[in-house]
């Protein structure tokens, strides 16, 4: 007998007939009703209300019995969570038993039971089960730690579970070492700033030592975890290669493309002259390779991935073309995925076999595969020059097949072939005019259409031609209208004379029949124009066009960089970062290659953030692009929330009401940016200056004439979370006008225009006094700098920290937020000096809770040069005392919003501390004005 | 992790459900339909499908449907690699992988996927391990177990869980102590119109079946190793024997299991046994065309190349083929167009061939793409690539085993283009 005989059910009501069975005396009969019971379950069927019954045959020595019932319990406990809690006693003494098989299969089961009132129970014999004398029930423990902590995450961290889980990443069993670590990695997903798996080289010294003896899957979560570490130079960076390369020999599939992961990262720190970094290249190709063999679900991931690797490291698979050719019965997602990467590998070497190919392919049978196969054609025209020609012939080979389909997109793709090679081939005009009425894709008339306008001095019935699409205008789709509209005008500047009666029916169509706005406008621009100063018109519509790029479809190099750290995962299905499609976005850390650390190469990468950094000194982004309105106007409406909320009252700085408190977290003084390459690993040598010191110069040359004091550029916006802008800027104040000095660098590659940008209301009324003059487009990888000046006339909110920033940049591609922490100096006015008695008047009048008292080390100036050094940043000395050998400076400053700052300044000859106290009506301004005082005087 | 797991049957059936975490309710897999009927055909359902809230990661093996829900960021190939397991389970437990045998055996069904997966993560995947778990359904065991009472269900933690070797089992005893190993051969290649190769390469397995008491320890070499640069390796296999001495060291698990796979690429290694000489034309503007194979052996190595067989996936608008054979027979399915011509043996004094009229549906324009021919052969005694084993040594026992090797070489993808 079979099971399908569970299935069986009777007239009287199975349920009924179960439960009867369930209470029987005899043991065989019990099971075989938990079997029933079970086989329901499987397919969905609901079976909750036998809860009772089965649960009370828990208690036995059968195991299959037990094991049966945990089934059960797992599926439904949460539907009866009353019920469930007859079940606590036999599992937490099932955790006692000697069996190490049955405590373990107790401890398993309980985790899985979601219901609250069991978690708790459940902690004792976790505990037990986590210093289990056998390692099995270990490592059962260990994965039971992240079910509570899904199901109960405080509830963890308050019994010390996660410390415990820690300390079994040094267990002696490889096993419970790598379900730790797979743990920690499902815990640490969703507490991204946790810090739980805390890699330092002693950890991963264990985790390369876990790797050689656990199961296939143990070595997929270490490696994903290793691959998370950044090392500390090339050398500990190639010892690691080292022993994680015998992973690529793995007959596991996951376990190859983890170890692929790994290398790949940190192949980023070896310098490309050193021998191994050759030799492991080699050694990459033959695994992916192999994956290719495996089942097709496995090759589609591997190429998804590999199409990634090619792009970063060509070199890599550069002779292995063929593995890349489609076979017949590949299954399509297979197929179109080789035929991206063979474009991509297409090259000089090899293009007549991959000609050869793609015509094979363009006579297949699956209309989407062809498709792509001629387009496949014209790329490899615009890629690799000397091909151009042998690929227009094959193009001209498929249009007389008459295939429609074949002929549309042959005709799209010659367009690009156009414009790549001008005035080359455009002896096949004639054979493309003749597949003009086939055309009934809006693709391939618009490329036609545009071929026509374009050459309509070498077509001698180019009028004829576009008159024909004239007739149905209206019916066409708006790409089409578009197009016809300007080939049309094309053809009027070259052919003025025969046209004119063309070229005025399509302007009425375009601008009065059509409600198009698009259409109506590029209509109006084209009428005006042609009636006001024709040959600027000639200028502006025939001007001669950029060349195309060869490589299309490329994936931009940061984001590329950012999923080379994501191989193997959804990411790099996707080919998008995780925080663009994983639920909830529930916190995604942004992950960077590490920077390569051989010092003669260290200028090359200081803007990728290594985790050198300390807290703090990076500029926060604001995440999550997506959740805020892409809208600058509605800033003030809803502000971007970056760290701590908002307060929302929105506060007038005039009275002095600034109570709040809140200032403490800001202790580590972050209102001055430390240059980029204090980021850069210690472990850099020297000869980072040299890139840097032209910064510096500029900006001491500022420095030196008027006085206040200018910070060094520092990245606000990394490219990689704004689509490839990069922002980094800096604050000064000239002779009473502040200023926002920024750099643009366009790392991506298409240009960027129409820069605009808008501050969030801030604590003091901040605001950009002119828009962003950004002159001419920027052309990828160009940078532009631009000083943005600022007013203090701007709507006033508190914000948490006292100076932070929100900016929005726009560009033609989106919109980005940042935050910034701008140094306090720049507000300080330059009548900001009081008259002594007035001093004196004032500081008794402020209460003494008021004072703040801060200690500034490593200063070893004397009083003078502190008095003049603060007086180039409108710090006044208003009085100076000898007391005791001690020099005292009584200085005052004023802010934009009118809040005077009172100080005293202690400093003893041959003591490099001094103190200072302020006091101040605004007792929250005084964290920051101590810290301006800190960069002043050490800058 | 893996969330969920659904099983699905050709007709769009979900006949099975495993959960690990929570339920997730059968309506996810709408989107799995959704994706299917889109695709057309089974086999072009994308592997990896978004939805809403989950991610569906599934394979297609054995005309099943195994779909996975996903609910975080996990690596598709591990989820892949796992459903492949699972599969391979199944086919181990009850000699076939199909809805029948799933349903017969339902609850075993459920009590292996219970221990093979917990809360997302695998826990014993290994056919050794899960055996002394799960005892496997025998038809004298059901007798057996009715009759005593005792369950099929190991009450003893397995030996091999935990220990360094997880994939054999302590005190295996046989009276035979046998060791043998296939060396299978697939040759994937591609051979253009004019008979000349585009592409060619060898998949090769090194398949073993080891009955051996004990804990033997073997080591196996090779007359040439070197042809060997492209392996993946059982865990079972010590690497750095491999890579200091091209000798394959490993304590092998107990019964059959695939040693190690291989890849040989360089095109001057890869022979290709068979030449096709063909050719089918369609006339324009009539309903006919003509259709000629041969097939012919070629660089064989003086071996008989025996079990041929040529499908061809004729265009859609054929009606029909009337053909004549020197050898062997030929059918031709109207409905999915496929011509399968069963060849058998080749002799070269006479060589097979293929010959006749194809009916085109009348006034449908000439079709364009021309078929592939795939080709099946095999070819015993030989690998192709010439790997030879040299010895297989024995540690650790004291006992004197039989040992064995064979060789095979079989056509894998092997298409020829017209």
């Amino acid at each position: 007998m079979t099971d399908s005989k569970y299935f069986t059910t009777t007239k009287k009501g199975e349920i009924f007939e179960l439960k009867a069975e369930l209470n029987s005396d005899k043991k065989e009969k019990k099971k075989e009703a938990v079997k029933k019971v079970i086989a329901s379950m499987t397919v969905g069927k609901d079976v909750s209300a036998l809860f009772p019954d089965v649960v009370n045959c828990m208690q036995t020595d059968n195991l299959e019995l037990k094991k049966l019932v945990y089934l059960y319990l797992m599926n439904y406990a949460k539907s009866q969570p009353d019920m469930a809690i007859m079940a606590v006693n036999t599992f937490v003494k099932d955790c006692e038993d000697p069996n190490p098989l049955i405590r373990a299969l107790a401890v398993r089961t309980m985790g899985c039971i979601r219901v609250d009132k069991i978690t708790e129970y459940l902690c004792e014999p976790l505990r037990k089960c986590l210093k289990d004398e056998d390692p099995y029930v270990r490592k059962t423990a260990a994965v039971c730690v992240a079910k509570l902590h899904d199901i109960n995450a405080q509830l963890v961290e308050d019994q010390g579970f996660l410390d415990t889980l820690k300390d079994l990443i040094s267990d002696s069993n490889p096993m419970v070492v790598a379900n730790a670590v797979a743990a920690l990695s499902e815990i640490a997903e969703s507490h991204p700033s946790s810090n739980l798996l805390d890699l330092n080289p002693q950890s991963i010294n264990k985790l390369l030592t876990a790797l050689n003896e656990c199961t296939e899957w143990g070595q997929i979560f270490i490696l994903d975890c290793l691959a998370n570490y950044t090392p500390k130079d090339d050398r500990e960076a190639q010892s690691i290669c080292e022993r994680v390369t015998p992973r690529l020999s793995h007959a596991n599939s996951a376990v190859v493309l983890s170890a692929v992961k790994v290398l790949m990262k940190f192949m980023e720190m070896l310098s490309k002259d050193l021998d191994y970094y050759g030799t492991l290249l080699k050694k990459l190709a033959p695994p992916l390779v192999t994956l290719l063999s495996a089942e097709p679900e496995l090759q589609y991931v591997a190429l998804r991935n590999i199409n990634l690797i090619v792009q970063k490291r060509p070199e890599i698979l550069k002779h292995e073309m063929k593995v890349f050719f489609v076979k017949y019965n590949d299954p399509i997602y297979v197929k179109l995925e080789k035929l991206d990467i063979m474009i991509r590998l297409a090259s000089q070497a090899n293009i007549a076999q991959v000609l050869a190919e793609l015509k094979e392919y363009a006579t297949e049978v699956d209309v989407d595969f062809v498709r792509k196969a001629v387009r496949a054609i014209g790329r490899c025209a615009i890629k690799v020059e000397q091909s151009a020609e042998r690929c227009v012939s094959t193009l001209l080979d498929l249009i007389q097949t008459k295939v429609n389909y074949v002929v549309q997109e042959a005709i799209v793709v010659i367009k690009d072939i156009f414009r790549k090679y001008p005035n080359k081939y455009e002896s096949v005009i004639a054979t493309l005019c003749e597949n003009l009425d086939s055309l009934d894709e809006p693709e391939a008339r618009a490329a036609m259409i545009w071929i026509v306008g374009e050459y309509a001095e070498r077509i001698d019935n180019a009028d004829e031609l576009l008159e024909s699409f004239l007739e149905g205008f209206h019916d066409e789709s708006t790409q089409v209208q578009l197009q016809l509209l300007t080939g049309i005008v094309k053809l009027f500047l070259k052919k003025p004379t025969e046209t004119q009666e063309l070229v005025q029916q399509v302007l009425s169509l375009a601008t009065q029949d059509s409600d198009n706005p698009d259409l109506r406008d590029r209509g109006y621009i084209y009428w005006r124009l042609l009636s006001t100063d024709p040959v600027a018109a000639k200028e502006v519509v025939l001007a001669e066009k950029p060349l195309i790029s060869e490589e299309t479809d490329l994936i931009e190099p940061t984001l590329l960089d950012e999923l080379i750290c994501y191989i193997g995962t959804l990411a790099s299905v996707y080919h998008k970062p995780p925080s663009a499609f994983v639920e909830g976005g529930r916190g995604v850390v942004h992950k960077s290659l590490p920077p390569r650390t051989a010092s003669s190469e260290s200028a090359e990468s200081p803007e990728t953030a290594p985790a050198g950094a300390p807290p703090g000194e990076q500029p926060d982004v604001i995440p999550a692009q997506g959740d805020l309105l892409g809208d600058l106007l509605n800033l003030d409406l809803g502000p971007p929330v970056s760290g701590p909320p908002l307060t929302t009252s929105s506060v007038q700085m005039g009275a002095v009401d600034l109570l709040g408190g809140g200032l403490d977290s800001l202790i580590g003084g972050t209102n001055f940016v430390a240059p980029p390459t204090a980021a850069v690993p210690a472990s850099l040598g020297a000869p980072i200056g040299s890139g840097l010191s032209d910064l510096f110069d500029l900006t001491s040359g500022v420095g030196t004439l008027s006085g206040s004091y200018v910070a060094p550029k520092a990245v606000w916006l990394p490219a990689m979370k704004a689509k490839g802008l990069e922002i980094s800027g800096t604050f000064t104040r000239q002779v009473g006008s502040i200023s926002m000095d920024l750099q643009l660098t366009n790392k991506a590659l298409q240009v960027m225009t129409d820069f605009a940008i808008q501050f969030n209301r801030n604590s003091f009324g901040l605001a950009p006094a002119a828009p962003l003059q950004v002159h001419a487009p920027l052309s990828p990888n160009q940078t532009v700098e631009i000083s943005l000046p600022l007013s203090t006339v701007g709507s006033v909110m508190k914000m948490e920290p006292l100076n932070n920033l929100q900016v929005a940049v726009k560009n033609n591609i989106d919109v980005f937020y940042f935050s910034t922490l701008y140094p306090l100096h720049i507000l300080f006015v330059e009548d900001g000096k009081m008259d002594r008695q007035m001093f004196l008047a004032t500081w008794k009048d402020i209460p003494n809770e008021n004072e703040a008292q801060f200690q500034i080390r490593d200063c070893p100036l004397n009083a003078e040069a502190v008095s003049s050094k603060l007086q180039s940043s409108n710090i006044f000395t208003v009085a100076k005392r000898n007391v005791e050998g001690q020099d005292m400076l009584y200085q005052s400053l004023k802010l934009t919003n009118g809040i005077w700052v009172l100080a005293e300044l202690r400093i003893q000859p041959g003591n490099p501390s001094c103190m200072l106290s302020l006091k101040c009506r605004a007792p929250e301004v005084s964290q920051h004005v101590y810290q301006a005082y800190e960069t002043i005087l050490k800058n | 992790m893996i969330h969920s797991l659904f099983l699905i049957n050709c007709s769009g059936d979900i006949f099975l459900e495993k959960h690990w975490k929570s339920v997730v309710s059968q309506s996810v897999c709408d989107y799995f339909f959704e994706a299917q009927e889109k695709a057309a055909d089974v086999e072009n359902v994308p592997p990896v499908i978004s939805t809403p809230h989950h991610y569906l990661i599934s394979i297609y093996r054995d005309k099943l449907f195994f779909v996975s829900v996903i609910q975080t960021e996990v690596p598709p190939l591990f989820v892949i690699e796992f459903l492949h397991r699972v599969a391979d389970t199944f086919q181990d437990y009850f000699g076939e992988c199909s809805e029948a045998a799933i349903k017969d055996n339902v609850v075993i069904v459920y009590e292996l996927l219970e221990e093979m997966l917990d809360n997302g993560f695998p826990l014993a995947t290994e056919s050794n391990i899960l055996k002394e778990l799960i005892k496997p359904p025998t038809i004298l065991r059901s007798v057996v177990n009715s009759i005593t009472g005792s369950s099929n269900v190991g009450d003893t933690l397995p030996t091999g869980q935990l220990s360094n070797i997880p994939w054999r089992r302590a005190g295996v005893k046989y009276t035979n102590n046998e060791a043998y190993f296939d060396v299978v051969e697939e040759i994937d290649a591609i051979i253009d119109k004019s008979g000349s190769t585009v592409f060619a390469e060898i998949q090769g397995v090194i398949d073993a079946c080891i009955k051996l008491s004990g804990m033997p320890d073997l080591s196996l070499s090779f007359m040439n190793p070197r042809l060997l640069d492209d392996v993946s390796f059982h865990p079972c296999i010590r690497f750095k024997r491999w890579e200091s001495e091209r000798v394959l060291s490993f304590i092998p698990p107990d019964g059959n299991f695939r040693l190690i796979s291989y890849r040989v690429s360089s095109q001057n290694l890869v022979a290709i046994p068979v030449y096709v000489k063909h050719s089918i034309s369609f006339k324009e503007n009539s309903s006919c065309g003509r259709f000629d194979i041969t097939i012919g052996p070629k660089q064989n190595m003086g071996k008989t190349i025996e079990g041929i067989t040529v499908t061809v996936h004729m265009p859609k608008v054929v009606l029909n083929m009337n053909l004549t054979t020197t050898q062997g027979s030929y059918t031709f399915d109207p409905v999915t167009k496929v011509l399968t011509w069963d060849v058998g043996k080749i002799t070269p004094q006479k060589l097979p061939s293929l010959k006749g009229l194809v009916n085109l549906q009348s006034g449908a324009p000439k079709p364009e793409e021309n078929p592939s021919l795939n080709i099946q052969f095999k070819i015993q005694q030989l690998a192709i690539s010439g790997l030879k084993v040299n010895r297989l040594d024995m540690y650790g026992e004291k006992y004197k085993p039989f040992k064995g090797v064979k060789y095979v070489t079989k056509a894998g993808k092997f298409q020829v283009r017209t």
